[in-house]
């Protein structure tokens, strides 16, 4: 195989080539982001040897057997692989060329790092005194103020009322009501009997057998959030990143997708804790904001990708759609109907259920509206708060709270 | 007892030898983390022949084989050791009847007698015949806690029971581990092992395995079904694809039912043999399998 040398011996001078080119091999890999670090360089060594490279393809998949830990990253190292080992002329071109871009990322980290870390020493003094003071100056009003703003609408609010729900959002809680797991835990009022712990106990005081006791360990389940980003929402969505936000950052196991006419998985992004960080990769991932909706071809794309990684372990789904849909409810039916059967509880949260009278008319809502088990308002921080007590609780049957609408649809 | 294989060439005989068709690049991470002593990593989705490999390393290895299957809530106790407390209590009364010290009682029922033990441990315990084969099955199921306690087990191949102390293994038990991906594992875990994802086979390979797995099935047949199921996983918007196990079954269930060519309505009556949600058998049954199985037989036609 070219560009290699000759079947090395350790210490040999081919040896020593073909390691220092692994070394690069590696440094182009981990430029091109994947996690690569010293460790793996070494392993891919020992697996080299171990092989021999008397084939290509042999040499390909030990290196693969290495340097990919997920599926995603097939493709990148394949073609990383054919670049990099084709040429040897090339490889010395591509370690000229990779040196900037190994550079560039770590500066700008550099720079994001220094400037919020700035920002971060400057904050305390300038952002949050006048807070304080105002608190203190305003102690009467705060309450009726901050009822008024409960109940105020979101497409209403000015942008000094909007930052100020945009902060009752960031330090709201969301106790999903939790699950028994199989694991126990020791608990002097348990139901069983934890047979070590009595045993042990025993011996160390001898005499009677006092009974140590266990239960189940508890654990919220995990939640998926599914929201609408298209133009009908669009005076929404932005509230509701800041919602995301907050329940991302306050529990494990929450992941979040974006639709409109595509689906975007989030949960990644939305882990940092900087809100603006946050929102800021967010927006350079989605494409499609504030455009039309395509609810059952995103839905299917969530059902084949994405059903059978997250919803396992007994979900709880949150669809935040207005239902409007630009296919006029085309394949919504079917969709639904798969992704209530995957999850433990299915609940649509609609803005527009705040109009009094609101009948779900549209195709969309009609199509929705049999597979969901609840469905509530989204509009403003009092229904936001409702949304967090429902959740907290075990709640109806399913499919029980919804019906109702399902009368008058 | 045969030896370990001397090269990926090697690996490949080895596990043909074991009935299972395998790709070069298999053969090469099969053959990395048994030269390495690391655990091999494999993920893909459901049937395609990932618990399988335990098995056929095992059994041609001659090697025994140590299965763990992974579920929520798997726990120390069933994992790994647990003691038998039943029997360590008669003997606490035993001995408060025969007045021994407490020191002498403590060191007897925490022994090796009164220690159950679950697969982790049975793998590390030393065999005639060499380490055994610990295949540990769809670790995506299990929660993180188990998964952060696989990572002290798979690096050193040690245990420690508080009352007793370490076990560590002589030599390092051949390991195995599949996932469904049904969530992503952690790097830390990956990290110490060899890799690889396990794809849908090519048509070629597939009627290889099923000229070997079903030998039943005539060459025509087999043809046919390789083909109708590659043609459903290349079309489809089905929510779940049929995998080779799938092919393998409805290839005997075909020939049971003496087929000996493929119509609409052998595909009708079987299909439930080949797709496992309602959805899925609605979406195909009738023209759709008609309108794929006349594209079938006549790329089969235009081939010959």
């Amino acid at each position: 195989m070219e560009g290699i040398g000759a079947a090395p011996r350790p210490g040999s001078e081919s040896d020593g080539r073909l390691l220092a080119n692994i070394m690069y091999f590696a440094r182009a890999l981990r430029a091109a982001g994947l996690p690569i670090g010293p460790g793996k360089v070494l392993a891919a060594v020992e697996a080299v040897r171990a092989v021999g490279i008397e084939s290509r393809d042999d040499f390909y998949w030990t290196l693969h057997a290495v340097f990919v830990n997920r599926r995603d990253q097939r493709e990148l190292f394949d073609q990383a692989f054919h670049i990099f080992w084709r040429n040897p002329k090339l490889l010395e071109r591509m370690i000229g060329l990779l040196l900037p871009t190994i550079a560039v990322p770590e500066n700008q980290r550099g720079e994001e790092m220094s400037r919020r870390l700035a920002e971060a020493l400057y904050r305390p003094g300038e952002g949050q005194e006048p807070q304080e003071t105002e608190v203190e100056l305003d102690a009467a009003m705060t309450f009726s103020e901050r009822e008024v703003l409960r109940r105020m609408d979101f497409e209403k609010m000015s942008g000094e009322e909007l930052a100020r729900a945009k902060a009752a959002i960031q330090r709201m809680v969301l106790p999903l009501a939790d699950r028994p797991t199989r694991r126990f835990r020791p608990d002097a009022r348990g139901s069983r009997t934890d047979m070590r712990a009595t045993l042990r106990a025993q011996l160390r005081a001898g005499g009677l057998l006092a009974l140590k006791r266990k239960s189940r360990r508890r654990r919220p389940p995990p939640l998926v959030i599914l929201c609408d980003i298209s133009g009908s929402m669009s005076r929404y969505s932005r509230l509701f990143l800041h919602f995301m936000h907050a329940v991302a950052n306050d529990r494990d196991r929450v992941y979040t997708f974006l639709f409109g006419t595509r689906l975007t998985n989030i949960t990644r992004f939305l882990r940092y804790k900087d809100i603006d960080i946050a929102l800021d990769k967010v927006a350079e991932a989605v494409e499609d904001w504030s455009g039309g909706t395509r609810i059952g071809q995103t839905l299917a794309e969530f059902n084949r990708r994405w059903s059978r990684r997250v919803l396992g372990q007994g979900a709880i789904v949150l669809l935040i759609t207005d239902g409007l849909d630009r296919d006029a409810g085309a394949g919504i039916g079917a969709e639904m109907d798969r992704l209530h059967k995957s999850c433990r509880r299915l609940i649509w949260l609609n803005p527009l259920l705040r109009y009094e009278g609101f009948a779900p008319k549209s195709l969309g809502m009609k199509a929705i509206l049999p597979h969901v088990d609840e469905f509530r308002p989204i509009h403003n921080l009092e229904s936001l708060e409702g949304l967090v007590s429902a959740l907290s609780r075990p709640g109806p049957r399913r499919l029980e709270a919804a019906a109702a609408w399902r009368e008058t649809g | 007892m045969p030896s370990p294989p001397r090269s990926v060439s090697d690996t490949l005989a080895l596990l043909g030898r074991g009935n299972y068709v395998a790709d070069r690049s298999l053969a090469t991470a099969v053959y990395l983390s048994l030269s390495l002593g690391r655990p091999l990593f494999l993920e893909g989705e459901a049937g395609v022949g990932k618990t399988e490999i335990g098995k056929v390393l095992a059994e041609t290895l001659g090697r025994r084989l140590i299965r763990l299957q992974c579920y929520e809530g798997l726990d120390v106790a069933s994992a790994v050791y647990e003691w038998n407390y039943a029997r360590q209590m008669i003997e606490i009364r035993l001995a408060e009847s025969g007045h021994e010290s407490r020191d002498t009682v403590e060191e007897e029922i925490f022994s090796d007698r009164f220690l159950i033990k679950r697969p982790l441990l049975q793998a590390l315990e030393p065999a005639l015949a060499g380490p055994p084969v610990l295949l540990i099955d769809e670790l995506d199921r299990t929660d993180e806690p188990f998964e952060a306690y696989l990572l002290e087990v798979l690096s050193d191949f040690q245990i420690t029971i508080p009352e007793i102390g370490t076990i560590k293994a002589k030599e390092p038990p051949i390991v195995v581990i599949t996932s469904n991906r049904t969530r992503e594992i952690h790097d830390a875990l990956k990290r110490r092992c060899f890799y690889y994802w396990i794809d849908y086979p090519s048509a070629e390979r597939e009627l290889e395995i099923l000229r070997i797995k079903a030998p039943g099935a005539s060459a025509a047949l087999s043809r046919e079904v390789v083909a109708f199921v590659q043609k459903l996983r290349a079309t489809s918007d089905l929510f779940k694809l049929p995998g080779v196990a799938e092919t393998i079954d409805w290839a005997h269930a075909l020939t049971q039912l003496d087929v000996l060519a493929l119509t609409p309505e052998a595909i009708n009556d079987t299909l439930g043999v080949l797709l496992k949600y309602q959805d899925d058998i609605a979406k195909i049954q009738g023209s759709e399998a008609e309108r794929l199985l006349s594209q079938v037989k006549a790329e089969l036609a235009a081939a010959q």
